[in-house]
């Protein structure tokens, strides 16, 4: 059942890579991503049993982001046809295989109980994205191609050595194989500090490359920047979420050996440089998706913040991962709708998106809406929860500053949004033929109406999940 | 015997990679140093049980032969042409690659060793070669050379995964070295690309990118 997660995507990719070249290929897509969320959702619905032999399991941490990553991998997944029927001179095969590897191993990272395992799942995800980088072919994103194939290699090779240190670590606590991740978090305490700390350091700052903080981002804004709209929602939904899950399971081992204070300055600190960074080059940025990459380094260091914190602020962090997943995936996917009508994504020569192309137009002023943290979206939910938990916890400085990060980002991203999708489009702006379709439109419907529910009303079964899963962060449970 | 004549002979490669400036040289270092890699293994066991024989092997032959083997062809395919200078010159990288010789020591003094473990130069090794191999990555301009740097910081990394022998289970070894031949392959592609889009294989004319 739970090995179904990792395999049904893999076997979804080897049907794609067999069938004859065309558009049907891609056609596979929406019926694997649906099949995978109705398999999350039966696997969630079961009880979490402890089975001490299992390598995969499916705990309740590793069950939510696959959630998000699923939902997230659905959405793009029902917008592909579309997209993909306007680019008939590429090879869909590739492009299926890829996304679907990717699926499948996601699914492997979120039920792995390994971290050997875990980190080979990480590592895989990260070589099935590279063919999607390379899409469109031409020497900038090969450019951006060998700068995300380089920088991410570096990260995972520090992650591993990360890995191997706590796995020595547990060597010398005297914790026999397998090392387990439940079991590390249970016998944490006899582990020798020095290690632990070191492996922390390295797992952060390679798997923080994967997550795109700064200052380990910089591959960042190139493979956003580059690649179609639909590939920087998988980037910005999907590996991200899962290099955060990965920390986030080294980090409960660290919480139960009594190291969470270490840990919480560091993340605090990388949450509020990965903002601060992000707020400087948003300034002025003169490229839309390059913006979106800024937005989505901020968003990482908002929940490498919020875990920084702790507390309540876990919870949100945990539900703000979906809640950016959802939100990004309205302003990807939107923004390559407007550039494909304009033919550019130089916002010099875009502006009146919202009088060409009304549907993504306003998905996309609601989107940033909802990014910037204004209610009643589900990011609102989860900034607002992670500031007060900070503030009312003590934390007055590092509150303030990520409140006065908050309020500068929101006005440098919007002096810079709200012109493109306001007015009326300037006389020499190229127009494409592209229109507005239903197939192009209604993912990113949902997806705001999913933001926009989960902003309002969090359903009993996910409340109870999420509580669960912020208990295990901790490395309580 | 202990290991640690391999470990110096190790940390020895490294230095002369960073000193060296040609792409087929390196690879020869790099697959040298691969091999002794597997045969520090070997040392470090008394009696060699079949996974143990299993993993040398392995090693040996993906660090060893495979790799390089790959990393030839994609040299034996370039066009002939001139080495860019690196960012920063030889001199002044060897210089750089000693210094951290000198901080991986005095880190890895910090990090008490299992007492089987002690005396031997594993961790300040596994560091050195790290730092080696970024800065390869970080100073060469050669897409090839880059590689070279990642396999040494790869190396590194095994370095260190070599006390945990008992700990790590073959499957997990298994996959590793898998991803890193996978890993090296799509580079491999990526540089194949890069040299037919800008007839060179300089990384630094992949700078179009910018903010």
């Amino acid at each position: 059942m739970i090995l179904a997660l990792t395999l049904m995507p893999l076997a979804a990719a080897a049907i794609v890579w067999f069938m004859k070249p065309g558009l049907h290929r891609a056609r596979v897509l929406p019926v694997a991503g649906v099949l995978h969320l109705a398999l999350v959702l039966l696997a969630l619905t079961r009880s979490f049993q402890p089975q001490p032999d299992a390598w995969l399991r499916l705990d309740p941490l590793g069950g939510w982001m696959l959630l998000v990553v699923s939902t997230i991998f659905t959405l793009c997944s029902l917008y592909a046809p579309a997209y993909l029927a306007l680019r008939m001179e590429r090879n869909f095969g590739v492009f299926g295989v890829s996304m679907l590897g990717f699926l499948g191993m996601a699914s492997l990272v979120a039920t792995s109980r390994h971290p050997g395992v875990l980190w080979v799942g990480m590592e895989t995800t990260a070589l099935a994205t590279t063919p999607l980088l390379y899409y469109n072919k031409n020497k900038r994103s090969l450019e951006a191609t060998w700068k995300y194939l380089l920088i991410c290699s570096v990260g995972m090779a520090l992650a591993l050595l990360g890995t191997f240190f706590v796995a020595y670590a547990a060597q010398q606590g005297g914790l026999g194989e397998p090392i387990y991740i439940d079991r590390l978090v249970a016998n944490a305490r006899a582990m020798p500090v020095p290690w632990l700390k070191a492996g922390f350091v390295l797992l952060l700052v390679g798997y923080g490359t994967k997550m795109g903080l700064a200052p380990m981002h910089t591959w960042k804004p190139d493979a956003y920047g580059e690649t179609p709209g639909i590939v920087g929602t998988i980037l910005a939904g999907g590996v991200t979420t899962m290099a955060f899950l990965s920390l986030l399971r080294f980090f409960s081992i660290m919480a139960a050996a009594g190291l969470a204070g270490f840990c919480r300055e560091l993340l605090v600190a990388m949450g509020l440089v990965s903002m601060a960074w992000a707020f400087v080059f948003m300034i002025r940025q003169g490229d839309l998706r390059r913006l979106l990459a800024y937005s989505s380094v901020e968003h990482m260091g908002i929940l490498a913040f919020g875990v920084g914190i702790g507390g309540k602020a876990t919870l949100f962090a945990l539900f703000h991962v979906a809640a950016n997943a959802l939100v990004k995936s309205v302003l990807f996917l939107g923004s390559g709708n407007i550039v494909r009508s304009f033919s550019s994504k130089s916002l010099a020569d875009v502006s009146g998106a919202m009088r060409r192309l009304p549907v993504s137009g306003w998905c996309f002023l609601l989107g940033f809406l909802a990014i910037v943290g204004s209610p009643p979206f589900a990011p609102f939910t989860s900034i607002f929860g992670i500031a007060s938990t900070a503030l009312g916890g003590g934390h007055l400085l590092a509150g303030s500053l990520f409140l006065a990060l908050l309020a500068a980002i929101f006005t440098a991203m919007g002096s810079v949004i709200l012109p493109v999708l306001q007015g009326n489009p300037n006389p020499p702006s190229v127009r494409t033929h592209y229109e507005d379709t239903f197939g192009l439109t209604f993912p990113l419907v949902l997806a705001l109406a999913l933001a926009l529910i989960l902003g309002t009303w969090l359903p009993g079964p996910l409340h109870s999940l999420l509580t669960k899963a912020a208990l295990l962060v901790e490395g309580q449970a | 015997m202990t290991p640690n004549l391999l470990l110096a002979a190790i940390m020895l490669i490294n230095f002369m990679l960073v000193a060296s400036s040609r792409v087929s040289k390196c690879i020869q270092l790099a697959a040298l140093q691969g091999g002794l890699l597997a045969m520090v293994l070997l040392l470090m066991h008394d009696h060699w049980p079949f996974h143990v024989l299993l993993m040398a092997f392995s090693t040996a032959a993906i660090k060893g032969v495979v790799i390089p083997a790959m990393l030839n062809r994609a040299q034996d395919r370039m066009k002939p042409q001139r080495e860019p200078e690196p960012y920063v010159g030889y001199t002044l990288t060897l210089v750089m690659a000693a210094a951290g010789t000198g901080m991986a020591f005095i880190l890895a003094r910090r990090l008490p060793l299992q007492p089987g473990n002690l005396g031997t130069l594993f961790v300040p090794a596994s560091i050195m070669a790290l730092f080696t191999g970024f800065l390869l990555l970080t100073t060469r301009k050669r897409a090839l050379l880059q590689v070279v740097g990642y396999l040494v910081l790869e190396n590194g990394v095994y370095l260190f995964s070599l006390l945990l022998v008992k700990q790590m289970p073959l499957l997990v070894e298994t996959g590793v070295l898998l991803d890193l031949v996978v890993g090296i392959f799509v580079m491999g592609i990526v540089i194949n690309h890069i040299q037919t889009a800008f007839d060179s294989q300089d990384t630094h004319r992949l700078a179009h990118l910018k903010d």
